[in-house]
């Protein structure tokens, strides 16, 4: 905080760490990843996104058109949809004001890509360290958000009940048509995502508990595990040790 | 034709209908087409193809075919405001399947006002963009005698119809979230009448039978405005969507947009076609196939383990520090 403390090293400024990030020591260390709120959010997010891909194939090819039963037929299907969007569009918009900064591109993001087969082949060791994300995550988080305001967006200019008579026929058309080419997009960037979280394990902790292990940090993302050490070190030199 | 199998498609809209009550002739085995079904069956049958035709030559804007659409639907259009226009209502809705449209037009050749009238409603394409653009099935079917109908029962009021249709006709209800539009009177059809408007048309400028007659009719009334200095009368059926089952004979075939918007050269547009083609095919293909691929190398792949090492790594880091700065010393901001 204040550059005028006299202890030797100032606190370290923040690059990584997002507020509510710490390491908590013990066998194996446990590193916060998401608060409460962020989980809350994610899984509000993630809960709609599975309902609209749901809801939407339904709409989209006849052969799944079975799944409109979940809803409760096919005029729930198409009424219920839109405002599933809206849910997932505010709920996604807080998750984006909590992680887009640590989502910016960075340059060790394109020496990271260069080595994607030490990626895929899981050769973490010949990969530079790393931040909160990966350019992995970062294209997943802002793949989300560019898809996201094109389906709002689209989705608004097909939304019959209420905004038909706003836009005319020949922009429908060319709406409707993006709405399900960034729809395929969006599910298959789903698919990556939830499938990068499983293959990579001791993940999937973080969006649940909202901690990872020690472990997992120094493995994938170990500036951002320094910078919560150090951070931590600098707390405790202020504070005395085991207070 | 097949009278074997019952009756066929009526021959008019003038004549009476009998007294005594008739079996519906219209069923499930005479689709041709059933909107979001692959595997209809074969129609057992084929109807004659029928076919409206309005001669807007012959029309003198009465609009008894809208009182009759209104009666025999059954249907109860708001009461509306007078703008200073003839159109009443001002568009079609759930409840006018047909509009009288009326248009001033000053004709360049002549410099003398023409008075152009067009009875517009749904066009019974042979090749339906509603129908293709449907995602309920069986919402929207066609039968072997080209009349194209909605199933409203099965009709989930999304509106892929409108963007579906190139003459801008479907109209979702707002009280029941359902596709309304002209039946070409299938439920008169179905045992043996005409449609309504056609019935109540004073002048007969709208006719009906199949559509062979009425292409022949056609020709008569053509050759006749012809005669009479129209040299560009003519038969707007157009090929773009397969011909129509509601067809006009227009004064002037060559400007059918002077009548009210009537399209040049409709077809069902690219974006929808694509839509319902390539972007289905390939969208569905790239999800299961991301998606299968995920569970095979998730299931036969190694998984991305923390090693025990890792974890030591972490303790000494966060036990005893290290001398590597904490962060990156290329920094991304201030």
């Amino acid at each position: 905080m204040s550059s005028s403390a006299a202890k030797p090293p100032a606190k370290p400024r923040l690059v990584y760490a997002q507020p509510g990030d710490a390491v908590e020591p013990g066998k194996p260390v446990t590193v916060s990843r998401y608060g409460p709120l962020a989980r809350l959010n994610h899984w509000i997010t993630a809960g709609s996104l599975i309902l609209l891909a749901v809801s939407g194939l339904a709409l989209f090819t006849p052969s799944l058109y079975f799944l409109t039963e979940l809803f409760g037929g096919g005029q729930n299907t198409r009424a219920l949809h839109p405002w599933i969007g809206v849910v997932l569009f505010v709920s996604f918009f807080v998750f984006f004001l909590q992680l887009w900064r640590a989502n910016l591109p960075e340059k060790v993001d394109v020496v990271w890509l260069s080595k994607i087969k030490d990626v895929v082949g899981g050769h973490e060791e010949n990969l530079p360290e790393l931040g909160k994300y990966n350019a992995g995550q970062k294209f997943i988080f802002w793949g989300m958000v560019a898809l996201i305001l094109l389906l709002i967006a689209t989705g608004v200019m097909i939304w019959e009940q209420y905004f038909a008579t706003y836009f005319g026929i020949p922009l429908r058309r060319v709406a409707v048509l993006v709405h399900s080419i960034a729809a395929v997009l969006i599910i298959c960037i789903f698919i990556l995502h939830v499938y990068a979280a499983i293959w990579t394990r001791g993940t999937l902790r973080a969006m649940t508990r909202g901690t990872v292990t020690g472990g997992w940090a120094w493995r994938h993302h170990r500036k951002w595990l320094r910078e919560l050490a150090g951070l931590r070190r600098a707390e405790t030199r202020k504070t005395g040790p085991a207070e | 034709m097949s009278m074997a199998n019952g009756p066929d498609s009526p021959r008019t809209a003038v004549s009476n209908p009998p007294v005594q009550p008739m079996a519906s002739n219209l069923g499930a085995g005479d689709l041709i087409r059933r909107s979001a079904t692959s595997d209809l069956p074969p129609p057992t049958r084929q109807l004659t193809p029928v076919a409206k035709l309005i001669d807007v030559s012959k029309c003198i804007g009465c609009k008894a075919c809208q009182s009759a659409c209104i009666e025999w639907n059954d249907t109860l259009p708001a009461v509306g405001e007078n703008v200073g226009v003839y159109e009443n209502p001002h568009d079609l809705t759930e409840n006018m399947f047909t509009l009288m449209r009326f248009t001033e037009w000053v004709n360049p050749a002549t410099d003398s006002l023409e008075w152009l009238i067009r009875k517009d409603g749904c066009m019974h394409c042979a090749d339906p963009g509603c129908l293709k653009a449907c995602p309920a099935p069986g919402a929207i079917v066609q039968y072997s005698n080209g009349i194209v109908d909605f199933i409203h029962e099965n009709c989930i009021g999304c509106g892929y119809c409108v963007k579906g249709c190139p003459f801008n006709i479907p109209r979702i209800s707002k009280a029941d979230h359902r596709s309304y539009k002209c039946t070409l009177c299938s439920d008169r059809v179905a045992v043996g009448q005409g449609p309504a408007c056609a019935k109540a048309c004073p002048t007969q400028a709208i006719v009906f039978g199949t559509k062979e007659d009425m292409k022949k009719h056609a020709e008569g009334r053509i050759a006749d405005l012809k005669s009479r200095g129209y040299s560009q009368a003519g038969l707007y059926d157009p090929p773009g969507v397969g011909g129509t089952h509601v067809m006009y004979v227009l004064h002037h075939a060559d400007k059918p947009q002077i009548y009210a918007g009537l399209p040049e050269n409709p077809s069902i547009s690219p974006l929808v076609q694509s839509w319902k083609g390539v972007t289905k095919y390939v969208g569905m293909a790239a999800m299961s196939m991301l998606a299968v691929g995920s569970v095979i190398h998730g299931v036969f792949g190694r998984a991305n383990r923390v090693s025990r090492e890792e974890e030591e790594e972490a303790e000494r880091l966060v036990e005893q520090g290290d001398e590597t700065p904490p962060h990156d010393p290329r920094e991304r901001r201030p």
